[in-house]
């Protein structure tokens, strides 16, 4: 995607950033496989001990061993950052949409936003394991708390930084705020709300797996959290880094389909969506 | 639909005594005149910093005046646009970039106006692709507007300006970004389009040129404060094909605006 490639007749400029799956997918694969071979070799040659760092080989055949269990785990990991990821977009955006109302509004409400951003986590899971069921509803409030900022901080950004001069064009031909929101303001923001969604997912997955760690104790979750938890108990490294890869791969999922989703909706704009 | 056939007349406007201030001290306009008759093109001419931009927001009421008065011809063009009665917005603006969503394709671009004005989906289609047409751009109502040269977004903000049958167009320097020859078949289109329509144009620029070229009458202004300097009629005949840009005529027209301009400059330094 060279700045100087001509353009060529009948090829629309947005197909240039459209490679195939397998031109995206093959590279990170190949530095995958490379890094877990030199892990193999380094971990065998300098014989470090499984209790300290497990052989690649071995987390994979945990893996494979305890696929049922491990899927289970991870379901129960997948909804509770999805509602948690549902939960932040949805009422992220309102509330930026609320505090992109008005300046007053927007001076006395933000900076307890701020909250969300700052939040210590350790900190508030005891409280929301008294409030909330332990379980499901304690962990996705765990990944909202830790999520919900960066769309509001996002979305609020790009609600502020509509054009002027479409603002006044709908001025002009005397739009309504409903119709300025819904015909303008909201979608010019889709690439900060993008960005904010971006930021989220993997927030999501994090305060999801941290909720669970923490409410683990209780054991009233079958999530990838819990079970990080009960295998550094008993020095179960295997299980560990298995659950951690299958948690990377939760995020992985929840990012790729918010970069989806906003190729999607960015189709038609210009270069924002090639850039990435 | 009582008086809709006054809403498609042109609309005149008359100035007196606006100034304008921002920030407490910049005199972005002082002491502007103007009355401008119905119908007429109106060229705007001056340097950047000049407050000509200024007064064209003042002129759409996107902005007011801190003194003097700006008067539309009847009072229709401060009212709501009904929804029901008719699809003319009185004034409409072009902007110095096209200004396009670029979420929409062209035509649902063109319809924009129609849409806020609470028209239906078939109505403003067939508005939308008629002002397109009148455009040249009738054949380029999927796209979008990444996929758009820049003289074509910029005949698409034009289709918009125009698809509501406006009885007033005002144009803040639309074709500036654009190469030279087309800024040329754009001001060949745009005077076509005023003459075919009825509407009076004013049309903001830096180009002595394109005034000389597209306007009937052209106003010069000097900078800071913003004042109008020379206001001339462009004495050349109202058939303008390209052939009149090498005529002597024309040449002494640009030669006048071009000296105002120059005047309008020299007075501006000279102040303290």
């Amino acid at each position: 995607m060279s700045a100087s490639r001509p353009a060529h007749a009948g090829q629309k400029p947005r197909d240039r950033g459209r490679d195939s799956l397998a031109a995206r997918v093959v590279p990170p694969v190949t530095v995958f496989i490379v890094v877990a071979l030199v892990a193999e070799l380094l971990i065998r040659l300098l014989h470090v001990p499984e209790y300290l760092l497990p052989l690649p080989s071995k987390v994979f055949s945990t893996m494979a061993a305890r696929r049922h269990e491990l899927a289970v785990s991870l379901w129960t990991t997948a909804k509770a950052a999805l509602i948690g990821f549902g939960a932040s977009a949805i009422l992220g955006m309102l509330a930026a949409i609320v505090l992109s109302s008005s300046r007053l509004v927007r001076r006395a409400i933000y900076p307890y936003t701020i909250f969300f951003q700052t939040v210590p986590l350790v900190a508030v899971a005891p409280l929301l394991i008294i409030w909330f069921d332990p379980g499901l509803q304690s962990v996705s409030m765990s990944a909202f708390i830790v999520s919900v900022f960066p769309v509001i901080a996002n979305t609020l950004d790009g609600l502020l930084s509509t054009d002027p001069a479409l603002v006044d064009l709908f001025h002009l031909y005397r739009a309504g705020p409903i119709a300025r929101l819904w015909k303008l303001r909201l979608p010019a923001a889709v690439p900060q709300i993008i960005t904010g969604l971006r930021v989220a997912s993997g927030l999501a997955v994090i305060g999801t797996v941290v909720g669970e760690f923490l409410v683990g104790t209780l054991g009233t979750s079958e999530g990838l959290g819990v079970k990080i938890y009960g295998a550094v108990k008993y020095g179960n490294l295997d299980i560990v880094f298995a659950s951690v890869l299958a948690a990377s791969l939760l995020g992985l999922v929840l990012f790729a389909a918010v970069g989806g989703l906003g190729r999607l909706l960015l189709r038609h704009w210009h270069a924002s969506q090639r850039a990435q | 639909m009582p008086g809709s056939i006054s809403h498609s007349a042109p609309v005149g406007i008359r100035i007196s005594g606006v100034a304008r201030v921002f920030g407490g001290s910049v005199r972005a306009l002082d002491g502007i005149d103007l009355t401008v008759p119905a119908g007429q093109f109106l060229a705007i001419l001056g340097p950047s910093g000049c407050g000509k931009s200024t007064l064209l927001r003042l002129i759409a009421g996107l902005d007011g005046p801190d003194s003097g008065t700006i008067e539309l011809d009847d009072a229709v063009p401060r009212e709501p646009v009904e929804s029901t009665a008719h699809d003319h917005a009185p004034i409409s603006y072009v902007f110095q970039d096209a200004q396009l969503l670029p979420w929409r394709t062209v035509l649902r671009n063109v319809e924009l106006p129609l849409e806020l004005a609470g028209r239906n989906r078939t109505a403003r289609r067939e508005l939308a692709r008629a002002a397109l047409h009148r455009v040249g751009l009738g054949d380029a109502v999927d796209r979008y507007p990444a996929q758009l040269s820049g003289g074509m977004k910029m005949r698409v903000s034009l289709a918009r300006a125009l698809v509501t049958r406006p009885r007033l167009l005002l144009l803040d320097e639309p074709f500036a970004a654009l190469d030279e020859i087309t800024r040329q078949k754009l001001d060949d289109q745009l005077r076509d389009l005023w003459r075919a329509m009825g509407l009076t144009v004013v049309f903001v620029t830096h180009s002595t040129i394109e005034a000389a070229f597209l306007a009937q009458r052209a106003i010069v202004m000097s900078p800071r404060p913003g004042r109008i300097v020379l206001d001339t009629p462009i004495a050349l005949p109202i058939e303008r094909g390209n052939a009149i840009r090498s005529t002597a005529e024309f040449a002494a027209a640009g030669r006048l605006l071009y000296a105002a301009l120059e005047q309008g400059e020299s007075a501006a330094e000279a102040r303290p």
